[in-house]
């Protein structure tokens, strides 16, 4: 088992490779740079070459790249070019934000979209007609939309819970449940109607299998053929189908974060990105990639733990 | 041939069907759709001829307005039409889109069908496909938006090379399918290179689940599209677009809200219909190629066999010394519904009679209805298959009169099952003695440490050496014997009266069949259960089985005691299966063949459905439907039998 884990982990140091050599290279591509940004409008060419030097971004490409892996090896993301902040502190500081809503979003859908698939597998056509009709309702209403209608009828008509900013978790827990309550609904909603489709589809797939067959007509019950059998049978494609969410609710989190002002990780990269500042799209590009390999690994793991074949092998 | 269906694919949708554009339009759903997308498409082109107002055109007077005859979806913080505005902004949304579904597939196809056909090319791509679908995506759009300031064009082209992979994987998983299939493989032998065949055989058939994912592609690049809008990235404001208008909404939600209903509602409509477009594609396609449906089946008049009830054993007819009656069958019918929505039967007026601890067995061939026999005395007909007949007199009580629940309480208790395939019997993810401890828990209400100690024991029971180890191991752990020896303990674990065994061992090694035969008896004995096996195996019937029913097309032909069967049968089909059977077979003599098959349901003759493969019919045996004769003990359907003053035989 575990060298099934570390084989996966070994997997996505290239994924790492990969993710930070685009960022490098289409940061290369990028007429003008962050020294001439920094310097503004009045300064002489002297002034951006001395800049240019100290942030020794006159160097070819590839000695850059391996300055900023040789910092990488040594714990250091560099330091933010706008503000002199060390990038992991920078993002140290805004990955609890992102974090919470990611993690809120997928859970919301995975629990929700699973009772919803169970009771629309068990009580049939209609009620699968209607999963179906919201599956492309969830798929179709954009995320920020969704979230800026929340806005004006919950926070603003009925004035029950704060329209945007974040309260820390430490300073109070029932201030950080209020404030990431709305932004959660709004990323993770559309997930819903997508895992209730797949749960729906894996039951029933299980439930023809044979097995299922030999278990009723030896007196098992149904209530326990649906939620024991069937349910755990589907757990590897919820499963997956869950993983797919997070990753996908990653990037929707970048806008999510703008329409309930929340000072998260998706903020700092589109003000990154406005102002060139390579080191801190580099970490936003490295944290994000590591959060995509966890959730990988979080499923092998989930896996392993349903699925005795998969142990074997 | 091969070269006909071959070429079928490339031309076009099979003849007599109309086309995919045909057969689309017919769905109102995606009609429907396609109308929205376009109209869009229109009114975004022409947008500087239809539009009411410019995209910038501000009238300062009508500040937020709502709807009006001049501004039907009113107007913004600047005064603009949103009308106008909306048309204009349909044009980023649809270049975008259009940009990367062009990339995404210019990229996909040719890679997916590359490492569908050739393995070469498939071991480099697969792997790079699961790395690059790790990619968060965001991130590389920001750089390409930072790095081709702002330009939508090169952000969606780079969303169209990031959902690439994901695409890959669509084409690679159709073509393999399609590759399968015998006309490609036909195609391989006459010599068409690769690319011919990619091109002429292959791609015409996967274009449909190729375009159900373009049209998700389209969907979440418009998706991707209008929320860079809304971040204010990808376009130079004050130009027009959907994301950005929904910004402009949100900026003025304090004002009023009406804003965000038009904008947020053309995007959500445009998704929906790319979507309903893409579900209206694939079920053409499905229907296109769906094989043209087989002529119906001219149907027999069953008018004949309706209402001619064979004469049966008389009732309770039991001497006093035989076992009180566990199971009492009689007239049992199972029809399932057939084309013309007529019950068509599978099981044909089937009636027998099993004392406690008795065992018999039910021979015949592949279609003979005996496994529907044995799941309709389980209340588990396959869907659509009814019990359209008779009775099943479970200890007395009517099991065809009983409710679900109270049918459900005999499965276990009273009537327990083992299955032909005892690897398919068992959840994969589940311990033996989680399987085992289930069933005895729902039997026996036991607690958790009990019901487990309990499965121990029934493993013990069944001979399984070291039953504590086999109850930690799972399924696949198991070889087949062993399995079947675990199916076998589920059964006993809610001690039934009855073992209803369907082909046990027809999937075991031929020494692990007897060992599993002998398992039976030995269980039958220490127990007092009867068994009812289901086989068309006449060495299995004998070492188990005392009385014996065969049967044919549905209907018993032969009851009687299994020795008397085996060595003097009555009816002509008994005579060829064990003929036929090469356990019971003289050395040194071949082995008689019976020529043909069995009728399927539904082309039942009126008369002996023995008829057409019987060596000594004559022209009576295909006029009527033929009686049971014979007696009590032993009897046959067959006029050959000698009729008894015991069975009325019919005229």
């Amino acid at each position: 088992m575990t060298r099934i884990l570390v084989r996966r982990l070994l997997l996505s140091v290239p994924l790492l490779f990969v993710v930070s050599i685009v960022v490098f290279v289409l940061q290369s591509l990028i007429p003008g740079d962050a020294a001439s940004q920094l310097a503004g409008l009045q300064a002489t060419q002297e002034d951006v070459q001395r800049l240019r030097r100290q942030l020794n971004l006159d160097e070819p490409i590839w000695t850059q790249y391996w300055h900023w892996l040789d910092g990488v090896f040594h714990g250091s993301l560099g330091t933010s070019l706008t503000n002199k902040e060390a990038v992991t502190t920078a993002l140290g500081t805004r990955l609890p934000v992102t974090l919470s809503l990611v993690l809120g979003a997928t859970l919301l859908a995975t629990v929700l979209g699973v009772v919803l698939g169970v009771i629309s597998g068990k009580a049939g056509p209609l009620a699968e007609r209607l999963v179906d009709l919201l599956s492309i309702a969830g798929l179709a209403v954009p995320s920020f939309w969704l979230g800026l209608l929340l806005i004006a009828l919950v926070s603003v008509r009925l004035g029950l819970l704060p329209a945007t900013g974040y309260v820390r978790f430490a300073d109070s827990p029932s201030g950080w449940a209020q404030s990431l309550l709305l932004p959660v609904v709004a990323l993770g909603l559309a997930g819903v109607t997508a895992i209730a489709k797949q749960t729906r589809e894996a039951m029933l797939d299980v439930l023809r299998r044979p097995y299922i067959d030999n278990l009723r007509a030896n007196g098992v019950p149904e209530r326990r053929i649906v939620f024991r059998h069937a349910l755990r049978g589907a757990a590897i494609p919820i499963c997956t189908m869950s993983s797919i969410l997070l990753v996908g609710a990653l990037g929707g989190s970048i806008v999510i974060e703008q329409v309930f002002g929340l000072p998260g990780l998706g903020g700092l990269a589109v003000s990154a990105t406005g102002s060139k500042d390579i080191p801190v799209i580099q970490g936003v590009a490295v944290y994000f990639t590591l959060l995509v390999v966890a959730a990988n690994l979080l499923t092998d793991i989930a896996y392993l733990l349903i699925d005795p074949r998969v142990r074997a092998s | 041939m091969t070269a006909a269906i071959g070429t079928e694919p490339a031309v076009g949708a099979p003849s007599g069907r109309p086309g995919l554009a045909r057969r689309l339009l017919r769905r109102p759903l995606a009609a429907g759709a396609l109308l929205y997308l376009v109209a869009i498409v229109v009114l975004a082109v022409c947008a500087p001829i239809l539009a009411p107002h410019g995209p910038q055109e501000s009238d300062l007077a009508h500040v937020l307005a709502t709807p009006s005859a001049d501004h039907w979806l009113g107007t913004d913080s600047l005064g603009r039409d949103i009308t106008s505005r909306l048309m204009y902004g349909a044009r980023p949304a649809l270049i975008g889109v259009l940009v990367t579904v062009v990339v995404a597939a210019a990229i996909a196809i040719p890679i997916g069908l590359a490492a569908a056909l050739a393995g070469v090319a498939d071991r480099i791509v697969s792997p790079l496909v699961d790395l690059l679908m790790s990619i968060p995506a965001i991130v590389v759009l920001l750089m390409v938006l930072a790095t081709f300031d702002q330009s939508l064009v090169a952000a969606m082209a780079a969303l169209g090379v990031l959902t690439a992979p994901g695409l890959v994987r669509v084409v690679r998983a159709a073509a393999l399918m399609v590759a399968g299939e015998p006309y490609v493989a036909a195609a391989r032998v006459y010599g068409f290179g690769r690319f011919a065949i990619a091109l002429r055989h292959v791609l015409p058939r996967i274009v449909g689940p190729v375009l159900v994912n373009l049209s998700l592609v389209a969907a979440t690049a418009l998706l991707t599209e209008t929320g860079l809008n809304f971040l204010g990235l990808g376009v130079h404001l004050p130009e027009a677009s959907w994301g950005g208008m929904v910004a402009d909404a949100s900026a003025v939600m304090n004002q009023q809200n009406w804003m965000l209903v038009p904008t947020g509602a053309v995007i959500a409509c445009t998704v929906i219909a790319l979507v309903l477009f893409g579900d209206g594609i694939r079920d053409a396609t499905a229907e296109g190629w769906a094989r043209p449906v087989a002529p119906a089946r001219t149907k027999r008049s069953r008018d004949t066999v309706k209402g001619v009830r064979p004469a049966r054993r008389g009732a309770g007819a039991a001497p006093a010394d035989r076992p009180p009656i566990l199971l009492r069958v009689d007239g049992l019918t199972v029809a399932f519904p057939g084309a013309d929505g007529r019950p068509v039967p599978v099981v044909q007026d089937v009636s027998f009679e099993l004392g406690a601890g008795q065992t018999l067995g039910i021979v015949g061939e592949s279609g003979c209805g005996k496994t529907m026999t044995g799941r309709a005395l389980l209340g588990l007909l396959p869907e659509g298959a009814r019990v359209t007949g008779g009775s099943i007199l479970v200890n007395g009580a009517d099991a065809t009169a009983m409710s679900r629940r109270e049918r459900a309480g005999l499965r276990g208790s009273t009537i327990a099952f083992v299955s032909q395939e005892p690897m398919a019997a068992l959840d994969p993810l589940f311990t033996v003695g989680a399987h085992i401890a289930e069933a005895v828990r729902t039997h026996t209400g036991a607690g958790r440490a009990q019901a487990r100690e309990r499965a121990v024991r029934l493993l013990g029971r069944v001979r399984l050496p070291d039953p504590d180890r086999v109850a930690k191991m799972y399924p696949h752990q198991l070889s087949g014997g062993m399995a079947q020896r675990v199916a076998i303990a589920l059964a006993l674990a809610g001690g039934p009266k009855l073992l209803i065994a369907d082909e046990p061992t027809t999937a075991l090694d031929v020494t692990v069949q007897a060992e599993i035969l002998r398992l039976l008896g030995t269980l039958r004995r220490e127990t007092g259960m009867a068994i009812l096996l289901i086989s068309h195996d006449w060495g299995a019937v004998s070492e188990l089985c005392e009385r014996t029913l065969v049967m044919y097309a549905g209907q018993v032909v032969e009851s009687g005691p299994t020795a008397t069967i085996i060595t003097a049968p009555e009816h002509p089909y008994s005579e060829g299966l064990l003929a036929a059977n090469p356990q019971l077979g003289t050395p040194g003599t071949a082995l008689r063949v019976m020529p043909g098959g069995v009728p399927s349901p539904g082309e039942w003759p009126p008369g002996c459905h023995f008829a057409a493969r019987c060596p000594y019919v004559m022209d009576e045996c295909t006029a009527h439907p033929i009686a049971m004769a014979g007696t009590a003990e032993h009897a046959g359907r067959c006029l050959r039998v000698a009729p008894s003053p015991k069975i009325e035989a019919r005229p």
